[in-house]
């Protein structure tokens, strides 16, 4: 108020308001800022385009309805056959054998995280989970073939084979471990206190609070997490290029080998297939279902954070 | 005398002692010291909650009112690096003594907070059920029970014809009184609540002011508030809790409301309840 009066009776006329001066290092920051976010976007693009062009020319070759539901994958035949079934099938199990091995481990870690360690272990075990999930996957992968299917998975099954579906979802499962701790005890950290006070004020021990208010109110972004960790699974490459084979094999038994879309991807781009045939074309098509099934899980997962979020605000 | 005739007397005493202000104590405090950590935020404090009263702790922010409720139902212990000293009585013995389950405390001694914290989760009549739920207390007609104690709270005629709605629909004011009713629903003997209007409209304010009038003929009630008018209004004796710089809080003052907003013997109370107080 008084500011205004003094500014106005000093300065008269009100033309008299300089112009700033134009911020050069300004501008020259905010062009590469720009150029920055631009140079991920066309890259995006890019990479989706060189996808889709190829997918584009696979299935002027093959139909759709014989990739999507052909029980046969063997592109490297004379006359080859491109089901993708085999491929997603075995997708199918080794997330599957990941997911029941990290839903229960990495709830469990996140709710003692969150609920019951003390403030000392929680700052030292967060950190620790999160190194977990930089291991190089190679690592795990060799890990999965050289010591869990050899010295210990053999053991049990004497006649599993040396590649197999189930070592892999298990180490596989132990490796999204940290990725679904993580999230979710920040889920569970991120329920207002006021909300365990209530409940504790109700009479109800740690153990009732963690499971029917914790648990609950922080649901959707424990879901997120999951799918996280899942579509982690989906796409992840070397533990199964390693551990479960590279045969194609439309089985829902885990002590046989099989083939993923990604260790399909990574072993047929790794190969010498001429460029332009159709078998080359065949890594664009499964890596474009790859995409949108991991890019749908993603949205889902972003979509419930940004529910959770909104319950809180 | 005859046995009969000493009974008939020791009744007639009983009643002319709830008649005056010594009547039966259901909660007491000896001695309360507290610490967060290294630091000391409490201090000897000593007060009596008499049977069916209401009790108003008032002071300026920080003197350790909120810290100090929360002792009455065990909730302090679970701050990490929180510790205390001296006793709270609930009918006589010691809440903190060993053998003492803290689940039990928290059935008979209620608490309503200071920002409303319904289960987002459930629904309305789920937030009101969910104490016999979690303490997995067996009661039967549970329709009538979340009648009568939406009732209680004075919210039953805005939501009996949407009690499966999600908790989270309901305004701040009818929040705070969803909870009043969890509260409640556990039929605790005591009711502690920390500054349960302070995030109200005025109407919703009155509303809870009432309530707490109505609970005080059955239930022993707690409240910390920052609004003078309000402990006035609903209080039967007041503490003033006061913490000087550097310092624990202590009890500068207590006794019947009156007393201590008409008729204050200490300089700083009577500075306070006037508002006169950095
Ligand atoms: N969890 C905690 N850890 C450490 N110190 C705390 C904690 N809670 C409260 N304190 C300290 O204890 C003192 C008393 O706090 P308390 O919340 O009891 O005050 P209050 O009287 O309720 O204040 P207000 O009127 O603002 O609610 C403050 O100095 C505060 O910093
Ligand atoms: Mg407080």
């Amino acid at each position: 108020m008084s500011s205004t009066l003094v500014g106005s009776s000093v300065a008269g006329d009100p033309g008299s308001l300089q112009r700033t001066k134009p911020r050069y290092g300004e501008k020259v920051i905010k062009g590469i800022l720009v150029m920055a976010a631009g140079v991920s976007v066309l890259t995006t693009f890019g990479i989706v385009l060189s996808i889709l062009i190829p997918s584009i020319e696979f299935f002027s070759e093959v139909p759709i309805q014989d990739f999507l539901f052909g029980t046969e994958w063997t592109p490297l035949f004379a006359d080859g056959e491109f089901g993708v079934v085999p491929l997603v099938t075995g997708t199918l199990v080794i997330t599957g054998i990941a997911i029941v091995i990290a839903i229960p481990f990495g709830l469990g870690a996140a709710v003692y995280l969150s609920e019951f360690a003390s403030p000392r272990v929680r700052k030292t075990v967060k950190p620790t989970l999160e190194v977990l999930a930089g291991i190089p996957t190679v690592v795990f992968g060799f890990f999965a073939l050289e010591f869990l299917t050899q010295v210990v998975l053999v053991k049990i099954w004497p006649d599993i084979d040396i590649f197999n579906a189930l070592s892999a979802g298990l180490i596989m499962g132990v490796m999204i471990i940290p990725t679904i701790a993580s999230l979710s005890e920040d889920a569970m950290s991120a329920v207002p206190s006021g909300m365990r006070d209530g409940s504790y004020a109700l009479g109800s021990s740690k153990r009732q609070t963690a499971m029917f208010v914790v648990i609950p109110a922080a649901l959707s972004g424990i879901v997120a997490a999951f799918v996280l960790g899942i579509s982690r699974a989906i796409g992840e490459t070397m533990i199964v290029t390693i551990a479960a084979g590279l045969q194609p094999n439309l089985s829902f038994n885990p002590l046989e080998g099989m083939q993923t879309m990604t260790s399909y991807i990574a072993a047929a781009g790794s190969g010498d297939l001429s460029t332009g045939s159709i078998e080359y074309k065949s890594i664009f098509a499964v890596g474009l279902l790859l995409f949108i099934i991991t890019f749908f899980m993603n949205t889902i997962s972003i979509g419930l954070v940004r529910k959770f979020r909104q319950v809180y605000q | 005398m005859s046995t009969a005739e000493f009974n008939t007397l020791t009744s007639l005493e009983g009643e002319l002692m709830s008649q005056r202000e010594t009547a039966e104590i259901e909660m007491a405090a000896r001695d309360i010291s507290v610490w967060f950590g290294k630091r000391k935020v409490l201090e000897g404090v000593n007060i009596d909650f008499p049977k069916r009263s209401v009790t108003a702790l008032i002071g300026p922010s920080g003197c350790g009112k909120s810290t100090f409720i929360r002792t009455l139902n065990r909730l302090h212990e679970l701050i990490p690096g929180a510790a205390l000293a001296g006793q709270v009585l609930y009918e006589g013995s010691d809440i903190y003594s060993r053998d003492v389950d803290p689940v039990q405390i928290r059935l008979k001694v209620g608490m309503v907070f200071q920002k409303p914290n319904p289960f987002p989760s459930m629904t309305i009549r789920g937030n009101v059920l969910s104490g016999l739920k979690l303490s997995g207390m067996k009661r039967d007609n549970h329709d009538d029970i979340v009648e009568k104690t939406l009732r209680s709270a004075g919210l039953w005629n805005e939501v009996k014809d949407r009690l499966n709605a999600a908790a989270g629909d309901l305004s701040g004011g009818q929040q705070q009184r969803l909870v009043i009713a969890r509260a409640l629903a556990v039929q605790p003997h005591v009711l502690l609540m920390d500054e349960p209007c302070s995030a109200l409209d005025p109407a919703s304010t009155l509303k809870i002011e009432e309530t707490i009038r109505e609970l005080s003929k059955e239930m022993t009630i707690i409240i910390v508030t920052h609004n003078m008018q309000q402990a006035v209004r609903v209080s039967d004796s007041t503490a003033f809790f006061l913490a000087a710089e550097n310092e624990p809080g202590h009890v500068v003052e207590q006794g019947a409301t009156t007393e201590i907003f008409g008729n204050p013997q200490d300089q700083r109370t009577l500075d306070y309840v006037n508002g006169r107080f950095g």
